[in-house]
């Protein structure tokens, strides 16, 4: 158990480039393989993994560069354990999937690649290592999206990797700042996340870090005003790409706030609690209205996303345990209900090579397997009780409610509009008549699609209805980082709000 | 009457000379030989050089003597030492690529190898000096053989690159002798220890006459380093050269570049005069991002990369601006990534080069040529993207590492927006390296046939790409120890 993490984070990489050498014929079972050992390996690190320790985990450190203080160093706690468990789950729900026949064996060996800097990115605690994941993951989104999605892909792609490599390269002056000032408070070079979190930056310094770090991981979740790039990706990407996109990508965004933006620089972040609250807002109402006039079918999941980020980030800044955790539990809900719902987007355009909601209707009675999941997995995405979206909407909500109910409310209404255009978008490619001779032949899901998409909506039902193993673990290690913020803030405004956000009527 | 001289051959320190001697011999019995022996192989003449220079380099790691050499004109210090390794690395790794599948003129020429000889010994007296009349010396020699290689490729358009190289550089000579001269005229000296003695003690007085050596030094070495506004020789010079040639051009005679700057500027940005430090960074600035943004409408490959190379001088430069250990550090350590990635690069050009230009009337390496690449030949492709996200600084890749210590050493010296203005330039860098990557990997190939993409590859070229790309490659493992070797040179040094 000593290199669990090592062997998780490499593991996919060896066995792409052992994949060179597997034939065409036999890549899908390869990757689909490769990618259940990586599922049980995460699986087995939940296992052991210790629920009463809020530190971390399995700790691997090598001094890589010790005259600059750059070391290899590996740890999982409450907050990342998860998100590693998501990123090796939808990896081997979306081969499974895979209908591509394409240059299949590009496609499955870049996947491998993709899921070892998706997993990278959630155990590393250095943090130029984390740039290096965090940049190489644009290489495989963009030959995904570039070589294996529809007409427009090369401008999609280009505009993906553009935009977040621009944001990144701001994030790494960041990163170095802090460094420098790490050395000079210290007299060492180290760009070790846990020797970070002890150290008190400056709050004029912490505007500005906040601000590097901030265009970094806004641009990825993706933030407005920097969310043109999304939909564009999505509109283009084949399904593997949009699934790996939407539920895993964006949460190294959502992650990056929480690993790095609350605890090294509580007083900035406290400060710019509102503005970055109205954004947050103006993601989810603007949004979801924008997802209602959408025509294409993977529009509307692609700005729906956006608009559920905009809760995470919400809940990420209640600064709260509710907050956070529910902020955490959401991103791992909205991995797996975006995922699905890309997923029978694909089911879809396979057979008709369409994804216009006009182009439907009817579908219930053609296809009643895959009409029941899309109408779980839709309900799930609205936030239905008792589905797994509920739990982290509901948490998040109530976190930031003691921050501000106003903005509460108007956040709140996301759910709303959610369901408007979910439920249109359902009311118009499933009931009615079957219009489209074409659709009347339309085969229910087969056994693949199945194998995909059953275990998904298995989830949606376990956690919506007892998610507490969960929430608890990740409670535990947010707590820990909450106690962290409060000891390192530098002015009693932050004191106080962190007191006012944990606290009800000034008692816990 | 005059003093009678005596001098103690012991305090010559000829020891000194040796690494330039050896290849001056060398270059001189390759000449005899070849008058004696008609028809000598280009593999023979190729070994024999790469020989020449493995004993130079013995010799220059080898030396355990005084500082100073040759009646005092000879400065064997820390930064001279990495700056001659690093000039014969790069020569020994540059010169196989003449043993390409297809044979060239200038290869076949024992002149040529001579002339490479004696170019590699006007770059080691440039860094192996402080004294402005060896340094011009050195530069003129170098100059002169390497104007001379250009033309050997013997094409019209190699003609018209020397004969720019050659009017540019003797524009760029004048200069250097004006600066020179003022320098002499203000202190009665040409060594540049001696020179700033001498200044610091009058406090920069009289600032014209500094004012007009230091412009004429600029505009000099800005030619050699290619910094914008003099940098518009660059791409026509690359484009008319070989390859491997174009990509020497982009790594040795600028290693001998900024070890002159470094020497001379870090001297001058020390003194106070505010408006040089101003001239310089306007200077870096403008290289980086107006090279970068030419860059950007290139169609040719290889000009793409000579404005490239534009572009990393001027971060370089910002080394230089910067002055403090790490950041002369980081110029070494940067310079040395460069070289590993720049040679893949332009060898892997120097491979998929064909007679004709069938793609494109024009250029020799258009954009199309690449088209769908990782359809015909993968491996190729894949090894190309490599060194492509490595040129842009995509981590873990080489560049990245010299980067980053760079941008680091700029905010450690409160160098804030140049640290900026680097990493946005690094933003703006990726899409032209990425448009190759795109076209390899997400066009359709505009021809099945792999052999009109490997008419020009041998062993030895594969050989060298394979060793660029696992240096590249695995290029973390080798941070640490250049880092702690460098910083110790350079640091014992004095810069």
């Amino acid at each position: 158990m000593e290199h669990i993490l090592s062997l998780l984070v490499f593991f996919p990489a060896m066995a792409g480039l052992l994949g060179f050498l597997v034939v065409k014929e036999s890549i899908r079972a390869y990757g689909i393989c490769v990618s259940a050992i990586e599922f049980v390996l995460s699986l087995i690190l939940w296992m052991v993994f210790d629920t009463s320790n809020p530190g971390y985990q399995f700790v691997e450190f090598f001094p890589f560069v010790p005259s600059y203080g750059m070391n290899y160093y590996l740890g999982v706690d409450g907050i990342s354990l998860f998100l590693i468990i998501l990123s090796t789950f939808i990896t081997m729900i979306a081969l499974i999937g895979l209908s591509i026949e394409k240059e299949i064996k590009n496609l499955v060996i870049t996947v491998l690649f993709l899921e070892m800097t998706m997993v990278g990115v959630f155990v590393i605690l250095d943090v130029v290592w984390f740039y290096a994941f965090w940049e190489l993951s644009l290489i495989p989104m963009l030959y995904i999206i570039g070589a294996w999605g529809s007409a427009n892909r090369m401008y999609a792609a280009i505009k993906f990797f553009l935009y977040t490599f621009s944001g990144s390269v701001l994030m790494l002056v960041g990163i170095l700042y802090m460094g420098y000032l790490y050395h000079d408070a210290t007299g060492i070079w180290s760009f070790a996340l846990p020797d970070w979190y002890a150290l008190q930056v400056p709050f004029d310094a912490q505007l500005w870090l906040f601000g590097a770090f901030f265009v970094g991981f806004a641009i990825k979740v993706p933030m407005f005003p920097f969310h043109t790039w999304l939909p564009y990706a999505h509109g283009q990407a084949p399904t593997i790409g949009s699934v790996i996109l939407a539920a895993v990508l964006l949460k190294m965004g959502s992650y990056g706030f929480v690993r790095f933006s609350l605890p090294l620089f509580p007083d900035a972040s406290v400060y710019f609690l509102i503005p970055v609250a109205i954004i947050c807002i103006i993601m989810v109402i603007y949004a979801a209205m924008i997802a209602y006039a959408q025509e294409d079918m993977k529009q509307v999941i692609a700005y729906s996303s956006i608009s559920h980020m905009g809760i995470v980030i919400l809940g990420t800044f209640a600064m709260n345990g509710e907050g956070i955790t529910g902020s955490i539990f959401l991103m791992l809900s909205h991995g797996i209900v975006s995922g699905a719902l890309f997923m029978l987007v694909g089911v879809i355009y396979d057979r008709r090579h369409t994804k216009m909601m006009k182009d439907f209707g009817g579908l219930a009675s053609v296809m009643p397997n895959f009409a029941t999941i899309y109408g779980i997995m839709l309900m799930a995405s609205v936030g239905l009780p008792l589905t797994v979206g509920f739990v982290g909407e509901f948490l998040s909500l109530a976190g930031f409610y003691r921050i501000n109910w106003v903005m509460t409310l108007l956040a709140g209404t996301g759910i709303i509009l959610g369901a408007v255009y979910m439920l249109v978008l359902y009311k118009k490619s499933f009931f009615g008549e079957v219009v489209h001779v074409e659709n009347k032949t339309l085969k229910d899901l087969n056994a693949k699609e199945l194998s995909a998409l059953i275990p998904l909506v298995a989830l949606v039902a376990i956690l919506g209805i007892y998610p507490k193993p969960i929430l608890t673990t990740i409670d535990a290690s947010v707590e820990k980082m909450l106690v962290l913020m409060d000891q390192k803030a530098l002015q009693d405004k932050t004191k106080e709000l962190l007191m006012k956000a944990n606290t009800i009527g000034g008692n816990h | 009457m005059l003093e009678p001289i005596s001098i103690d051959i012991a305090g010559l320190n000829l020891q000194a000379l040796l690494p330039m001697a050896i290849l001056t011999i060398g270059a001189l019995a390759l000449i005899c030989v070849d008058l004696a022996v008609k028809g000598l192989n280009r593999s023979f003449l190729t070994m024999i050089t790469i020989l020449f220079i493995v004993l130079d380099f013995g010799a220059v790691i080898g030396y355990k003597g005084d500082v100073r050499g040759f009646f005092d004109v000879l400065l064997i210090d820390g930064i001279s030492l990495i700056a001659q390794v690093i000039i014969l690395v790069a020569s020994a790794l540059f010169l196989p690529l003449s043993m390409s599948h297809r044979h060239f003129r200038e290869f076949k020429m024992a002149e040529f190898y001579a002339l490479f000889m004696f170019m590699i010994v006007g770059f080691q007296c440039m860094v192996t000096s402080d004294n402005l009349i060896l340094i011009f010396i050195g530069l003129e020699t170098s100059s002169l053989a390497l104007y001379t290689l250009i033309a050997l490729h013997n094409r019209a358009k190699a003609f018209e690159a020397a004969i720019k190289y050659f009017t540019m550089g003797a524009l760029a000579a004048g200069f250097y002798g004006m600066s020179a001269l003022i320098f002499y005229a203000l202190t009665g000296s040409v060594e540049i220890h001696q020179i700033e003695q001498v200044l610091q003690e009058r406090h920069f007085e009289p600032l014209v006459g500094v004012l007009a050596a230091t412009i004429f030094m600029v505009a000099a070495l800005g030619f050699k380093l290619s910094l914008v506004p003099s940098h518009t020789w660059t791409p026509d010079v690359y484009e008319g050269s070989s390859a491997p040639l174009a990509g020497y051009m982009s790594i040795v005679p600028k290693i001998a570049g900024f070890v002159v700057a470094m020497r001379l500027f870090e001297m001058l940005v020390a003194s106070g005069v505010v408006w040089l430090e101003y001239v310089l960074y306007a200077a870096v600035v403008l290289t980086m991002t107006l090279a970068n943004i030419t860059a950007l409408v290139q169609e040719d490959v290889k000009r793409m990369l000579a404005f490239s190379s534009i572009s990393h001088a001027g971060s370089m430069m910002a080394a230089i601006l910067i002055g403090t250990t790490q950041a002369n550090t980081a110029l070494f350590v940067y310079w040395i990534f460069f070289l590993f990635t720049n040679l893949g690069a332009f060898t892997m050009l120097w491979i998929v080069r064909h007679r004709e230009n069938l793609w494109d009337e024009r250029y020799q390496h258009p954009y199309t040529k690449f088209s769908g690449l990782v359809k015909i030949m993968p491996m190729t492709a894949t090894i190309m993207g490599i060194f492509m996200f490595a040129l842009a600084g995509m981590p873990p890749f080489s560049v990245f590492w010299g980067k980053l210590y760079l941008i680091s050493a700029a905010i450690n010296s409160d160098y804030i927006w140049l640290a900026v203005v680097i990493a946005l330039n690094s933003a703006v860098a990726v899409y032209y390296y990425m448009k190759l990557v795109v076209y390899m990997f997400l066009h359709e190939p505009v021809t099945i046939d792999a052999r009109l993409y490997a008419t020009n590859a041998s062993t030895s070229l594969k050989v060298i790409v394979g060793f660029a790309a696992i240096v590249t490659i695995f290029s973390i493992a080798f941070v640490e120890p250049l880092l702690q070797v460098i910083t110790h040179y350079v640091a014992s040094s004095g810069f």
